[in-house]
């Protein structure tokens, strides 16, 4: 189990060792609607700063309204949220402005054109100045792609390039934190891969990046940290190595002699053994692989290939609910 | 809130640079100035100002085109003076514009002011920014102010324009009998076109607490003109007589005192202190009902 990571008492005090605090910390974060609805459920979050950090959920499990209540949009019911190390919602007017976000989709005017639209955030940016505007936002287009299409009224833009403008509006100066809510939502593959470089890039350059999504390859992809959320509740969290050694880590073996391999395995005291028609497999279970591999071959079993395969991101998810990952209620 | 003291409490962070203009000037200007732009350039917002200068040239196209000139006391106050002095269709122009047209157009900006931001989604990323909520109502209101006045003003201008083509100038007679030269009778005319925008500000006001209630815009829009409507019908009935001076809409027309001499200003300061109170109020609760909602469009 992954969640001692997240062991709040431990992970949350920000000066320990020095280090930089956590980019965003959430103690019993909890937001229930007036319906009786419990959308999010004391969810202890610690996002390490400098990572990218996958935060994962099927839909409707809470990862919007989660982020609507770390950026002041929402008020939480209980529980307490700081924002690269100053406390939100009481804090929000200051620090959100090191904060870039994209939260559930872009949206802008649509009889402005997208160049426009940003320059409309950025007079809204108390702090910005006026005299760079046109230089921030003409470079935050060209990050995106979209510098052809900047005079193009909002309105005629596609699904992927309204994303991107979405995302141009993230990135109209220096962040310290970007809180990515489903970021490659309808774009095609070559965007997705675009996104995904940016990501990579603002990592690159110091940014922590928060990066929401239900789509777990994608996460699996780009994140160095993941936590997983399922009705409200936390899963689990941590590193995408810890995840990943939470798991169980199997051993396939090819060969053409899968009974007598199977039998070498299970002596081996590996649980689990399986016979394919082609090989055998087991967890490995306490049992390096070369050590499983020196005992295949010393007592004669023909090995053609011999694989260990981690965990995907999928499989601990389903090994940890037990569920798919579907649309939750 | 200070700017500076922003700027203090980022003055750790590295990639921030905050802004250095010259003389501090005051950061309220660039929003407001986007928000004027986001009110003035949209096409529907031009539309309802070219209907109300619209309004104008029907009628003095109606009184050119009649053969006999009304007779005192038919059709709207002063009409039947529109064909001696082109001035004159400036008022009935804000006459007739008054019950409906206006606070049709106000209705639907001010309706249109945070229900239109939140059903667009970008009230959410406005709030990021951040602005601060209170700074981001008092920007809204005040574009709403300058429309109120730009209404008012497009209607005395277009009056004035046509009733000057159509029928020319000249001296005025006021309503108490004097006569004042033209130039006189034009400052009097803007400042009656600034009294029925000044007026429209509770019901912006009003339109703008009822724009914080809900996400979708034309509901806003439809309750504040249907506000508007109550308040004249409630106005229209003798038996509430107690009630009158309560109503925003009370003191629309005592713009007519400014055409007597000396002015009588009773009726036009319980107007503006009317409509200052209206701001008070629906500012307020507008402000409660904004800082503390959840903002989840």
């Amino acid at each position: 189990m992954a969640a001692p990571a997240a062991a709040p008492a431990t992970a949350l005090s920000p000066s320990r060792a020095g280090g930089p605090a956590p980019a965003l910390v959430t103690r019993g974060l909890t937001k229930r609607f007036r319906s009786g609805q419990v959308a999010v459920d004391g969810l202890d979050l610690v996002v390490p700063a400098g990572s990218v950090f996958g935060f994962l959920g099927p839909n409707g499990s809470g990862k919007t309204t989660t982020i609507r209540m770390v950026l002041g949009l929402v008020a939480a019911t209980s529980g307490s949220a700081e924002l690269l190390g100053v406390a939100v919602p009481a804090a929000a007017a200051t620090v959100l402005r090191r904060v870039g976000a994209l939260i559930e989709g872009p949206a802008f005017h649509p009889y402005l054109s997208g160049r426009a639209n940003l320059e409309r955030l950025d007079a809204a940016d108390a702090l910005a100045d006026p005299r760079t505007t046109r230089q921030r936002v003409g470079r935050a287009l060209e990050r995106v792609g979209l510098t052809a299409a900047a005079g193009k009224r909002y309105r005629a833009y596609s699904l992927g390039m309204r994303q991107r403008l979405g995302l141009a509006a993230a990135l109209l100066h220096p962040r310290e934190l970007l809180v990515l809510d489903e970021p490659t939502n309808g774009l095609d593959p070559q965007g997705t891969r675009e996104v995904r470089a940016l990501v990579r890039d603002l990592a690159a350059e110091g940014a922590t990046v928060f990066l929401s999504s239900h789509l777990l390859s994608e996460v699996e992809q780009v994140c160095s940290h993941v936590a997983i959320l399922r009705s409200g509740r936390l899963v689990a969290q941590g590193s995408l190595a810890e995840l990943g050694a939470a798991g169980e880590r199997r051993l396939r073996v090819e060969t053409s002699e899968p009974g007598r391999a199977a039998d070498v395995l299970a002596s081996l005291g590996c649980r689990g053994v399986e016979r394919f028609g082609d090989g055998a497999g087991a967890v490995l279970d306490g049992v390096t692989p070369e050590h499983a591999c020196a005992a295949l071959v010393t007592a004669g079993v023909p090995v053609r290939g011999l694989v260990v395969r981690r965990p995907s991101l999928e499989d601990t998810f389903v090994s940890l609910t037990g569920e798919g990952f579907d649309v939750d209620q | 809130m200070s700017t500076s003291s922003i700027a203090e409490a980022e003055a750790g962070s590295a990639p921030v640079r905050p802004a250095r203009g010259r003389g501090r000037r005051p950061a309220l200007g660039r929003l407001l100035r986007s928000e004027l732009g986001l009110v003035f350039r949209r096409r529907r917002n031009l539309v309802l100002l070219a209907v109300l200068a619209l309004v104008p040239v029907l009628i003095g196209t109606a009184v050119e085109l009649s053969s006999s000139a009304p007779n005192a006391g038919e059709g709207p106050p002063f009409i039947e003076r529109v064909a001696g002095n082109g001035l004159f269709l400036a008022l009935v122009s804000l006459v007739a514009v008054l019950p409906l047209f206006l606070p049709l157009a106000v209705g639907v900006v001010s309706g249109d002011a945070v229900a239109g931001e939140a059903n667009l989604g970008t009230l959410r990323y406005l709030l990021v920014v951040p602005v601060r909520r209170g700074r981001l109502l008092a920007v809204k209101y005040g574009a709403l102010l300058a429309f109120c006045l730009a209404a008012a003003l497009v209607v005395a201008g277009a009056g004035l324009a046509a009733g000057l083509a159509l029928f020319g100038g000249g001296e005025v007679t006021l309503l108490s009998g004097a006569t004042i030269p033209m130039s006189s009778a034009l400052l009097r005319t803007l400042a009656i076109a600034l009294y029925v925008g000044v007026s429209m500000a509770g019901l912006a006001a009003v339109g703008l607490f009822v724009s914080t209630l809900t996400e979708v815009p034309v509901a806003a829009m439809a309750t504040t003109i249907a506000l508007s409507v109550v308040s004249q019908v409630l106005d229209s009935i003798p038996q509430l007589a107690w009630l009158h001076p309560w109503l925003f809409s009370h003191y629309w027309l005592a713009f007519g005192d400014l055409l007597r001499s000396p002015v009588p200003t009773h009726d036009l300061a319980l107007g503006l202190l009317t409509q200052a109170a209206y701001v008070a109020v629906f500012s307020a609760l507008a402000w409660s009902r904004f800082s503390t909602s959840d903002v989840s469009s």
